[in-house]
C-alpha cells in the first residue's frame, strides 16, 4: 500500500527527472537501451520507435492525445484540507507537498478534464506519478468523486488513466478511506449507467489498484505497465523467492484475465473512442439533450449534484458546450 | 502463563512475586496475606496507569497481543448455531477470513471476520489472519445472501493486511478487495464493522466499508503498518538500522481515540483495564452490546436508505470536522 516500496529501481529511474538530458537531442531508451533522438520519441508519445517501449508520459500530452484537437477543459477540483495530521517524518509533508506542486505545476496527483472524442463528450480523470508517485490522499478522492459527478451530469463517460504506487501515507487512515470514496465515485458513474473505463498505466499498485483502478467496466493496460497490489518486492520479501520476468506486467494480468486488453499508446484513443462508442446508449444521449424534468435516473446516483444539468447538444457527434462544472 | 508486552515489565514483576509469595503461603504456612494484598494494590494500579496511557505504538502492541481475543473467541461466546460456510465457488477456501449465519442475542445475523489463529499451528491455518483473494471473494458471496435473506452483517476485522503472495497477486488481490469494497458499499443490508485489533490497510477496508465502524479500545486502524511506514518514510533512519516505527505509528495516528477525533469511526468499546485479554468475557459482552445497539439504531432504515447512509457516511470524511 505504500507508494515508494513497490517500485522497482529500474523504474524509478524511468520517472527521473530529465534535467541532465533535456539539453540534449538523445535520450537512452530504458527498454532497449538505445539512444534515441528526442524528437523521434516526442513524435512517438515517448514510445521507443525500435523497441517498443511505452516510457512515461506527461498528463497534458495524454490528454491531447486523447480530445479532438488536443482541446479539453480542465475541470475544476476541490481543495481539501491539506496535511490533517500535520505529519512530518524525515521531512515536513507540507513541504513535500510544496516541492511536488512547484514540480508538476500541479495542485495534487490528480487533474480531471471534459472534452470530446471523436465528437462524444468524454471526462477523463487522470493521475500524475510524479506528483509524490500519484498518491492517493484526500485531494485525489475528492477529485475522483468530482470527476464523477461531472459524468453524471454530462451523461458522459469516465476515463480514469491510472499511475500511482498506492495510498499517500502522510495522510495516514485518511488517504486509506479514499479506497471507499472513490469506489463510491465509480459507483456513481455506473449507476447512471454510463462506462467506465479505467486505462492503467506503469506503474499502479496498491490502494489504487485496490479500489477505482480494478472496477471498470473495461479495464486496460499499457504494454509493460506494472500493475499489482503488492509490490514486487513486497512479494519476493514475503515468499522468499525471486518472481518471474514478466510478473504483474500488462500483458501478465491479462493472461491471468484481470485486465480486458493491452492497448498501445498509438491504439489508445481509437480504442477507447471505440467502446464508449458501442456502450453508449443513444437514449441516454438522447436524453440528456430533454429538459432535467425528463431525467428518470436515481436521484442517488449524484448526491452531490446539487447543479441543474447542463445544456446538451442533441447531436452527439458534435461537441457539446463546456458548462460552468468544467471551467 | 501470561504473554507480557515490554513495556508491561514492571507489572509482570510485581505480578510474578505475587505469585511467588501465593506459593510461599502455602508451602511454608507463613501469612503472607498482607503482602499480597499491598503488592496486588500497586499492581493494580501500576496497570490501570499504564493502560490510562498507552502510546500509539504500544496500543499497536496490545492490539496484536498472542492473547487478544480473536474470531473464534467470539464464536463461542457470543452468538449461537455459528454456522460457517466454506468457498468462493470459484477457486477455493481461504480460512484467513471465517463467516456464516449465527444467532446473535436471538437474532439471524452473517458473521464475517478475519481470523489470526491463536497458537503456532493455527496462525499458520490461518495464514496469521493475511486474507488470499478467495476470503474476499466468500465474503462478498456471504453478504449476497445476508442480503436475499434480510439479515444485519456484523465483521470483526483483524488483519495485518491482505496477504502479499504470488499466487494471491495471480488470482487478483487488488480486484477481490475493490471488488468486496463494491460489495460492502452496495448492500442494502445493515452492515456493522468492528475493528477488534488490527486494522491493516485495504484488507480491513474491504470488510469495514459498513454503516457503523466501531473500534475497541486499544485497536489500532491505518493506512500502512508502522514498520512499513517506517521503512519507507525514515529511509535514513532504516539505513542506519534504528526503528521509527515508534515515531511512524505516533505521527499516522492509528489509535481508535485518533480515528475518532477524525471522524471516521463511529464509537469507541471500553476495553476492560489491562487490555481485552484480561477480561475475554467482559471484551465479548461489551462488543455484543455495542454492536447490539448498533444494528437496532439501523433497523428503522429501508433498504435505500441503508445504502445511501452508508455512502453519506463515507462522502462527509474529511468534508467536515478536520483543523
Ligand atoms: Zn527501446
Amino acid at each position: 500500500m505504500s507508494w515508494l516500496s513497490n517500485i522497482p529501481p529500474g523504474i524509478k529511474n524511468i520517472f527521473k527527472p530529465k534535467d541532465d538530458s533535456s539539453d540534449t537531442l538523445w535520450s537512452k531508451c530504458p527498454g532497449c537501451g538505445e539512444m534515441i533522438f528526442q524528437r523521434d520519441l516526442d513524435a512517438a508519445h515517448q514510445v521507443c520507435p525500435s523497441c517498443d517501449h511505452h516510457l512515461a508520459l506527461a498528463p497534458s500530452e495524454r490528454l491531447a492525445l486523447l480530445y479532438d484537437d488536443g482541446a479539453y477543459e480542465e475541470i475544476e477540483l476541490p481543495d481539501p484540507v491539506t496535511d490533517p495530521l500535520k505529519f512530518r517524518d524525515e521531512k515536513k509533508y507540507a513541504d513535500r507537498l510544496k516541492e511536488n506542486r512547484r514540480k508538476t505545476g500541479q495542485q495534487d496527483a490528480m487533474r480531471a478534464a471534459y472534452g470530446t472524442v471523436d465528437g462524444v463528450g468524454v471526462v477523463a480523470a487522470i493521475q500524475n506519478f510524479k506528483f509524490m508517485g500519484g498518491s492517493m490522499g484526500m485531494a485525489l478522492g475528492e477529485a475522483m468523486l468530482k470527476a464523477a459527478e461531472v459524468a453524471v451530469e454530462k451523461r458522459a463517460p469516465l476515463v480514469v488513466f491510472a499511475a500511482s504506487g498506492g495510498a499517500r501515507m502522510q495522510e495516514g487512515i485518511l488517504s486509506l478511506m479514499q479506497m471507499p470514496r472513490t469506489t463510491i465515485a465509480v459507483q456513481m458513474v455506473k449507476e447512471a449507467g454510463l462506462p467506465y473505463i479505467v486505462f492503467l498505466t506503469n506503474p499502479t499498485t496498491g490502494g489504487v489498484t485496490a479500489s477505482y483502478a480494478m472496477l471498470g467496466d473495461v479495464n486496460l493496460a499499457e504494454p509493460g505497465a506494472l500493475i499489482g497490489f503488492a509490490g514486487p518486492r513486497v512479494i519476493e520479501q514475503t515468499i522468499r523467492e525471486k518472481l518471474p520476468e514478466g510478473f504483474q506486467r500488462a500483458e501478465f494480468l491479462l493472461e491471468k484475465g484481470m485486465v480486458d486488453m493491452v492497448v498501445s499508446r498509438a491504439d489508445m484513443k481509437s480504442t477507447l473512442s471505440k467502446l464508449i462508442r458501442l456502450l453508449i446508449k443513444e437514449r441516454r444521449q438522447a436524453a440528456a439533450a430533454l429538459p432535467a424534468a425528463a431525467d428518470t435516473h436515481k436521484p442517488e446516483a449524484a448526491p452531490n449534484a446539487n447543479k441543474k444539468p447542463a445544456a446538451k447538444t442533441k447531436d452527439a457527434k458534435k461537441a457539446p458546450p463546456l458548462d460552468k462544472a468544467a471551467e | 502463563m501470561r504473554t507480557y508486552l515490554d513495556f508491561e515489565k514492571p507489572i509482570a514483576e510485581l505480578e510474578g512475586r505475587i505469585a511467588d509469595l501465593r506459593q510461599m503461603d502455602g508451602e511454608t504456612g507463613v501469612n503472607v496475606a498482607e503482602e499480597i494484598e499491598k503488592l496486588q494494590g500497586k499492581a493494580d494500579s501500576l496497570l490501570a496507569d499504564a493502560y490510562s496511557k498507552l502510546s500509539r505504538w504500544q496500543k499497536a502492541q496490545v492490539a496484536r497481543h498472542a492473547s487478544r481475543p480473536h474470531f473464534a473467541d467470539y464464536v463461542s461466546q457470543l452468538v449461537d448455531d455459528f454456522t460457517p460456510l466454506a468457498g468462493d465457488r470459484a477457486f477455493g477456501e481461504d480460512s484467513a477470513i471465517l463467516g456464516g449465519p449465527a444467532r446473535l442475542r436471538g437474532r439471524s445475523v452473517m458473521l464475517i471476520g478475519h481470523e489470526k489463529g491463536s497458537d503456532t499451528a493455527g496462525r499458520v491455518e490461518h495464514n496469521f489472519g493475511m486474507a488470499r483473494p478467495e476470503g474476499y471473494r466468500k465474503a462478498m458471496r456471504l453478504m449476497d445472501m445476508a442480503e436475499r435473506f434480510d439479515m444485519p452483517v456484523v465483521t470483526l476485522v483483524d488483519t495485518p493486511g491482505a496477504y502479499p503472495g504470488r499466487g494471491a497477486e495471480e488470482r487478483g488481490q487488488a480486484e477481490a478487495i475493490a471488488s468486496c469494497t463494491e460489495k460492502c458499499l452496495g448492500l442494502h443490508a445493515p452492515l456493522v464493522s468492528v475493528i477488534v485489533g488490527e486494522g491493516g490497510s485495504g484488507g480491513a477496508v474491504a470488510l469495514a466499508a459498513a454503516n457503523k465502524v466501531l473500534m475497541l479500545e486499544h485497536s489500532v486502524y491505518s493506512v500502512i503498518s508502522p514498520e512499513g511506514c517506517a521503512s519507507i518514510l525514515w529511509k535514513d533512519a532504516a539505513g542506519k538500522g534504528e526503528n521509527k516505527a515508534q515515531d511512524a505509528a505516533e505521527a499516522m495516528r492509528i489509535s481508535a481515540q485518533d480515528l475518532l477525533e477524525l471522524g471516521v469511526i463511529d464509537s469507541i468499546i471500553p476495553e476492560p483495564v489491562g487490555g481485552a485479554h484480561r477480561d475475554v468475557r467482559l471484551t465479548v459482552e461489551r462488543l455484543g452490546d455495542a454492536v447490539e445497539s448498533a444494528i437496532r439504531e439501523l433497523e428503522h432504515l429501508s433498504p435505500d436508505e441503508l445504502k445511501q447512509q452508508r455512502r453519506d457516511k463515507f462522502l462527509a470524511i474529511g468534508r467536515t470536522g478536520l483543523a
